[in-house]
């Protein structure tokens, strides 16, 4: 068997990268920044004949998730991605894809919502999709995006789960951002991921089925409670799947839920998403060992109780969102509280549309913890008054 | 951990420099970041690329705001630019000037080490465009001692292919002969 490879790569690079080496059958895309790359990429893949898939060129982001729906219900392997809008312009077939059972893997390179129109990072768009019933996996660094786009094939496939899922990475901050990457080769992931065996539904002329017929009254909820439960089976699943990659390829990433970063015997705990997560743990490394880190990879499912665990006993607790639900507390910190509301658990909101968060703005997050603050109404992390 | 600020203009190929070190960095079996200014990019306009490199695994995300290290592709960025931003005490300056200015670059980059060379003689030398960037890295490897000229030779072969790639060795070469310090 040939040998990892070491290539320096941007974000978008290693989500090609990864899709080409679970040699996945179906794209269909539409290009927008900061993902274009992504396309980009797999074109030329498929034009050097280094990926035998089908790439269906589509008009919209509609029309994309819709393609591959339809080629996921087929049974072949598919993959999309997109950012900003063109995920908005989704949401509507995102629940059409859950509702179906269908294992569809998607990379999002966060982004902002218009208006002001913004091309830079921050979560609204993947934030939006909250309950839409996909699996949102939040990545750090571009091995992670590799790492777990490979890992979405078998959490998406496996028979308790059959959910979408959406590999989330920071637009620039990731996807434009060249790093080392270990390249594992090809063979050693086909392996890994192994062959796609449909299961509930497979369109075929000789063996005709109906998909998503009419579920009135009478099953509509059954069929919503079994989302919920595979959704509930998933929280294992993800852990079950970054135990194994790590005994095959070497890297782990927490649980495969959540990370802890120096949370043992830290006063403080920071809560957070993404690539942020790199910075503040740069800040405990360099300034504030008494700070710990819980990396939410998986937000959906959300690993509540094991982060309601964590935060227990501490001096201050502080979730830093990168999205906002208007007029209310922000996401992160609201699904944190719900799994932990004895715990008085400060909000921060920074880094919307780009707002670069430095180590300083991490400083001042843990600030807000350190003097209780931000616990009915979330502070504005570096933001003008 | 190194920091790097280039400056330069649209079409220089500031971004492509910091991609050059970042991989030249893992051919020296280091860690490294590169990346853009995270912003609107139009040809001609003012362009800024960073890169980090350390011995560690790179975990901090944001752009940087005290590099170690600033290099500048084209002088005439010193009048709409301010090159040396945030640079630190003793910080170094690897500035592309004609050999008639280096003593105006030195007097008005006094604070710091700097380092110059004609890199757009050597571009159209050598690759007959005026595409600085490579030439530059090579001046930059003579005044930092960062990475080795090996390394930065590897990173051009994975960067550009053939003859190209040869061509922009020969630039790295001779910016790394020829860059001198003037203050």
């Amino acid at each position: 068997m040939s040998e990892s490879e070491v290539r320096v790569i941007n974000g978008n690079y290693a989500a090609a990268e990864a899709v080409r080496l679970v040699d996945v059958d179906v794209i269909a895309a539409y290009p927008i920044t900061p993902q274009t790359p992504v396309v980009e990429y797999l074109s030329e893949f498929i034009a050097n004949g280094e990926l035998d898939a089908e790439f269906i060129h589509v008009e919209s982001e509609h029309s994309a998730i819709s393609a591959v729906i339809g080629a996921s219900a087929t049974g072949v392997r598919v993959f999309t991605a997109t950012a900003s809008q063109g995920l908005a312009l989704m949401h509507e077939v995102l629940f059409i894809a859950s509702g179906m059972r269908l294992p569809i893997v998607m990379a999002v390179a966060n982004r902002a919502l218009s208006a002001p129109i913004n091309i830079w990072c921050d979560h609204s768009d993947a934030m939006a999709q909250r309950d839409a019933c996909w699996i949102q996996l939040y990545c750090e660094s571009n091995q992670e995006i590799l790492d777990t786009i490979i890992q979405a094939y078998r959490i998406a496939e496996h028979e308790d789960v059959l959910l979408p899922v959406m590999v989330c990475f920071d637009g620039f901050t990731l996807s434009h951002t060249l790093e080392p990457v270990e390249i594992p080769p090809k063979e050693k992931v086909q392996e890994f991921v192994g062959e796609f065996e449909p299961t509930h539904c497979r369109l075929d002329p000789e063996e005709p089925m109906t998909l998503g017929p009419v579920g009135g009254p009478d099953c509509y909820m059954e069929f919503k409670k079994m989302q919920d439960e595979a959704m509930k089976e998933a929280e294992r699943v993800i852990g079950e799947v970054n135990r194994e990659f790590a005994d095959e390829f070497g890297r782990s990433y927490g649980n495969g839920l959540v990370e802890e970063y120096n949370t043992e015997d830290a006063d403080y705990i920071v809560i957070a998403m993404g690539s942020v997560c790199g910075t503040v743990k740069h800040v405990i490394d360099e300034e504030r060992p008494d700070v710990g880190l819980i990396r939410v990879k998986s937000y959906r499912p959300f690993p509540g109780e094991q982060i309601a665990e964590i935060i227990q006993d501490r001096e201050g607790v502080v979730t830093i969102d990168r999205a906002h639900s208007y007029g209310a507390m922000p996401p992160l910190w609201t699904d944190v509280k719900a799994h932990a509301p004895d715990v008085e658990i400060s909000s921060t909101i920074a880094g919307l549309g780009g707002r670069d968060i430095r180590p300083e703005d991490v400083l001042k997050a843990i600030e807000v913890a350190e003097k209780g603050k931000g616990t009915d109404e979330p502070v504005w992390i570096n933001v003008n008054a | 951990m190194i920091e790097i600020r280039i400056h330069g203009r649209g079409g220089q190929g500031a971004v492509t420099a910091a991609e050059i070190l970042a991989i030249a960095a893992k051919e020296d079996g280091k860690y490294s970041q590169a990346f853009p200014f995270f912003g609107v990019e139009r040809r001609g306009a003012p362009v800024t690329a960073f890169a980090r490199i350390s011995d560690e695994f790179i975990k901090v995300r944001c752009q940087i705001y005290e590099p170690d290290h600033v290099i500048v592709l084209d002088p005439s960025l010193m009048s709409v630019v301010d090159v040396t931003e945030g640079l630190r005490e003793d910080g170094l300056v690897v500035i592309n000037a004609q050999e008639g200015n280096w003593d105006d670059v030195s007097e008005e980059l006094e604070d710091y080490e700097v380092y110059a060379v004609d890199a757009t003689e050597i571009a159209l030398d050598e690759l007959g465009v005026p595409i600085v960037n490579t030439a530059m890295v090579g001046a930059y490897l003579r005044a930092s001692g960062v990475l080795s000229l090996e390394a930065v030779e590897e990173a051009i072969r994975v960067r550009f292919s053939g003859q190209v790639a040869e061509k922009n060795i020969r630039a790295v070469r001779r910016a790394y002969e020829e860059v001198e310090r003037v203050g």
